[in-house]
């Protein structure tokens, strides 16, 4: 089948416009937040309706075309992109919030829905919705169950899966399933807990049902200054070691305080810094007033410099914009940027930032870290200019130094991004062949033909059937 | 029979299988994960079913089978990293040895299953089951980082890692947990610690089932910070009439605060010292093992009422825990297949689950853990057995039988 012949079939089912085929239509498409790689679609289908989906799946599917779900492309590890034998599924126009249950604390959402938009909505009930990505106010639902997206809060209140109760999908065969139940019992084996996370690989979600959690009764946000970077690790440990769980805990080197000051997102923060910490503490006012004692020394006695406690509501909104924002900053710092994603232990902070500074030194290149530090969850981020050859060659070597110190420590190469595109090559350093092996079988059982997201997450040579002939 | 597959894993694993009773089939307990699959790797071979088995606390020894494999001796000390509040458990680890030895370092693992505290935690992770500090804490899928899962054929998958966040891969984790052992035997688990909390409290109102459903939609309107808020029929919670029992855990500001909001709600809550409290969650627990069946329904907080109707209409209000807020109630008694699969039948008509989680083998084998599966799951569901298990290996009553 020709590509416009591919192009009128789909728009006979979505309608003329929401298809796109001109090159600089497809051009929109050729990236997620991704920098480092790209590629452009064979085309690009914008269904607004979930039959509409089932209708492109099962056309594709007869076709034998590949395709490539999306959603708001804010994705950072290539997992969105599709190559010139794919479509690409975008999925932004099924955006409806169709139910909030305050009294039952649910909300069933498409996959489109922005992940800040839910937010507002549930706030004036009293509810929220926990997953809180960098990216909320343009990220989707969809995108975040895709990854199983984290989030600053997520230290408390759990990442992307432990808030999905229910996955109504659309397997790539076009056949829908619906997983789980609105009460959360996952009604068989947990299929729901396999399906966020797999990256698009096993068809796509065309209605989420999630799990709203009370706003706390107070909340109280904590900046802290320290000279450095290890004196920041050092409090962070402690403070998890004490038992207390705060609602989060980021921290930001001074290189990336200092881009935060320098834009429309200054917070604030005290740029003569070495490391910042945010901490966050909720619940009820006499339990937080309580745990805002002990921090508060856990911090002083760590060496911070200054802590301050965010007085309003409007204090604690811009510390928090800082942080959020501080990708987007970090344009002022350089033209092109990569967003680094590992795990390790947290009490091997100290040691890995260290190494993560010597690996930037090592390799000439200027490493910039904001990140999720109560959970471990580093953001190595990597600032270059992919016209500079040499440099995108040193910046590569840095990428898989950092991996491989991460796995070293018995960390994980990706906390929330995803593996994608970006992260194929390190799988193999922390899954061994017999379990890469299960992990195809896994998704051809959802997906036979593997036209789901092609090319992703497992390296094909680690799948029996690639070694038996040809796999997508 | 039972001789053969005696002199086989003598030839071929040259360990000496003990009796699993009179007349039952030959028994292996292995102590590693590796020994674990060059039996499984065995039994494929030669054709054999195989039932795992715990220490026989929560689900009974009476699955037909070959061979049987116990968990038992997978009982390794835990690997614990107090600064990262995580511990590496093996499976025949019992839950009560597992909570002292965090003890010793001022940490929990909040778990309260139903049944014994000798529960092993790979019976608590592969039947999924959760107490009522799910309300709190989640159940244990929430609490599960990373795995070894001995496959039906006897390779050993490595999901996860000993990280509190990780997403490479596919969670293969998760999937293990609640499946009854249908894609393999989880051997060691990485698991999500929290520190022991400073305060704890217990407060019981007892009263007519009606009002304590009010109360507790009350208190969560209200915003209560609890770690459980549990709904015990009388014979559950060992009172005349029903009991509300909240717990609370924190700081002792905090749970000050969360205790005076109880009793904000209405009169009659005491608070049970200590001593009392943990004796309470207990006999709580072992009454949800106190008859033959066990199971499982999804709820809603405000389909807590109708879904009691419902189990009262179908079997009784006999032991009975609902957790107000937590998404289920778990009922335990007598019951036939045929009142199950009635109780199930009506439940799925409101989109209401029921999960088997314990009874003999005649009814789980007839009934099965799951029933029927919704269009277009159980396909999914019998394409990862096949993929886990490729020779039907594992003695599962995933489904129940379609043909009795």
């Amino acid at each position: 089948m020709t590509t416009e012949q591919l192009r009128q079939r789909l728009a006979a089912l979505v309608g003329d416009r929401w298809v796109r085929s001109r090159t600089a239509e497809l051009a929109a498409f050729r990236a997620d937040g991704l920098p480092t790689h790209e590629s452009t679609p064979r085309l690009v289908v914008l269904p607004g309706a979930r039959q509409e989906v089932i209708a492109v799946l099962a056309e594709l599917h007869r076709a034998g075309v590949p395709f490539v779900a999306r959603g708001a492309g804010t994705g950072l590890s290539g997992g969105a992109l599709a190559d010139t034998s794919a479509v690409l599924l975008v999925l932004t126009r099924l955006n409806r919030i169709r139910q909030i249950d305050a009294a039952n604390r649910r909300a069933v959402v498409e996959p489109g829905v922005v992940n800040a938009r839910l937010a507002e909505a549930v706030m004036p009930l009293g509810l929220q919705y926990a997953p809180d990505p960098s990216s909320q106010t343009a990220c989707t639902i969809g995108g975040n169950v895709a990854e199983n997206a984290g989030g600053p809060h997520c230290l408390k209140y759990g990442v992307t899966t432990n808030h999905v109760v229910s996955l109504e999908v659309v397997l790539p065969d076009g056949k829908v399933v619906r997983l789980g139940s609105a009460h959360g019992e996952p009604w068989g084996p947990d299929l729901v807990g396999l399906m966020v996370g797999s990256e698009g690989m096993f068809g796509v979600v065309t209605e989420v049902t999630v799990r709203l959690v009370p706003l706390p009764q107070q909340v109280r946000t904590l900046l802290a200054a320290f000279p450095s970077v290890r004196a920041a690790s050092e409090a962070v440990s402690a403070i998890i070691a004490s038992g207390i769980v705060p609602a989060a805990l980021e921290m930001m080197d001074g290189p990336c305080v200092r881009a935060v000051e320098a834009s429309i997102y200054a917070a604030g923060y005290p740029t003569d810094a070495a490391a910042v910490l945010l901490v966050e503490l909720d619940g009820n006012a006499e339990g937080v007033a309580s745990e805002e004692g002990i921090v508060s020394a856990i911090l002083a006695h760590a060496g911070a410099t200054e802590v301050r406690h965010a007085a309003t509501a409007e204090e604690r909104a811009r510390l928090w914009l800082g942080r959020k924002k501080a990708f987007g900053a970090m344009g002022r710092l350089t033209r092109d940027l990569i967003v680094q994603d590992a795990v390790v232990p947290r009490s091997t902070l100290p040691d890995v930032l260290d190494r993560i500074a010597a690996i930037a030194l090592e390799n000439g290149v200027e490493v910039v870290n904001v990140f999720h530090a109560g959970d471990g969850n580093l953001h190595p981020n990597i600032c270059y200019d992919r016209r500079d050859p040499d440099l995108v060659r040193r910046v590569r070597a840095a990428s898989r130094a950092i991996m491989a110190a991460c796995v070293a420590a018995g960390g994980s190469i990706t906390g929330e991004h995803g593996v994608g595109s970006d992260k194929l090559e390190f799988m193999e350093l922390i899954f061994d062949p017999t379990t890469l092996s299960a992990m195809c079988d896994v998704r051809r059982v959802f997906d036979p033909t593997g036209c789901a997201n092609p090319g992703k997450v497992i390296p094909v040579r680690a799948c029996r059937e690639w070694r038996a002939g040809g796999v997508r | 029979m039972s001789d053969r597959v005696r002199d086989r894993i003598r030839e071929s694993l040259g360990v000496e299988p003990v009796a699993a009773g009179e007349a039952g089939p030959p028994r292996l307990e292995p102590v590693s994960t590796d020994a674990v699959a060059g039996a499984l790797a065995l039994a494929t071979q030669e054709g054999w079913r195989v039932r795992v088995e715990g220490n026989a606390s929560w689900l009974s020894r009476d699955g037909p089978a070959d061979l049987v494999l116990a968990t038992t001796a997978l009982g390794w000390a835990p690997q614990i990293s107090r600064p990262d509040l995580i511990a590496t458990v093996s499976a025949g680890t019992t839950l009560s040895a597992l909570t002292r030895r965090l003890a010793e370092d001022g940490l929990w693992l909040p778990w309260d299953p139903p049944g014994s505290p000798d529960r092993t935690v790979g019976s608590i992770l592969a039947t999924g089951t959760a107490g009522a500090l799910r309300h709190g804490f989640g159940p244990p899928r929430d609490h599960i980082l990373g795995c070894a899962l001995v496959c039906g054929d006897g390779r050993i998958v490595r999901p996860g890692g000993a990280v509190v966040k990780n997403v490479a891969g596919y969670d293969l984790t998760r999937l293990q947990v609640g499946s009854f052992g249908a894609f393999g035997i989880v051997t060691e688990a990485h698991l999500r610690l929290r520190a022991r909390p400073a305060a704890d409290a217990t407060l019981l109102a007892e009263g007519a089932r009606d009002a304590l459903t009010k109360t507790a939609r009350e208190l969560l309107a209200a915003g209560l910070d609890a770690a459980a808020l549990e709904l015990l029929s009388p014979d559950a919670g060992g009172a005349a009439d029903w009991t509300l029992a909240a717990r609370v855990v924190g700081s002792a500001e905090g749970v000050a605060a969360e205790s005076e909001r109880c009793r904000a709600a209405g009169p009659g809550w005491r608070v049970l010292d200590p001593e009392h409290a943990d004796a309470f969650w207990l006999a709580a627990s072992r009454a949800a093992a106190a008859a033959a069946v066990t199971l499982r329904l999804g709820v809603l907080l405000e389909g807590l009422d109708d879904t009691l109707d419902l189990l009262d209409e179908h079997l009784d209000l006999g032991l009975v825990a609902a957790g107000a807020g937590s998404g289920s109630i778990r009922w335990c008694g007598e019951a036939t297949a045929q009142a199950i699969r009635a109780l199930r039948h009506a439940a799925s008509g409101r989109e209401i689950p029921l999960t088997l989680e314990r009874a003999p083998w005649t009814l789980r084998r007839v009934v099965g853990h799951f029933g029927a599966y919704r269009e277009g799951v159980g396909g999914l569901v019998g394409g990862l057995r096949a993929s886990f298990d490729p020779s039907s290996v594992l003695v599962v009553a995933v489904e129940g039988a379609s043909d009795v």
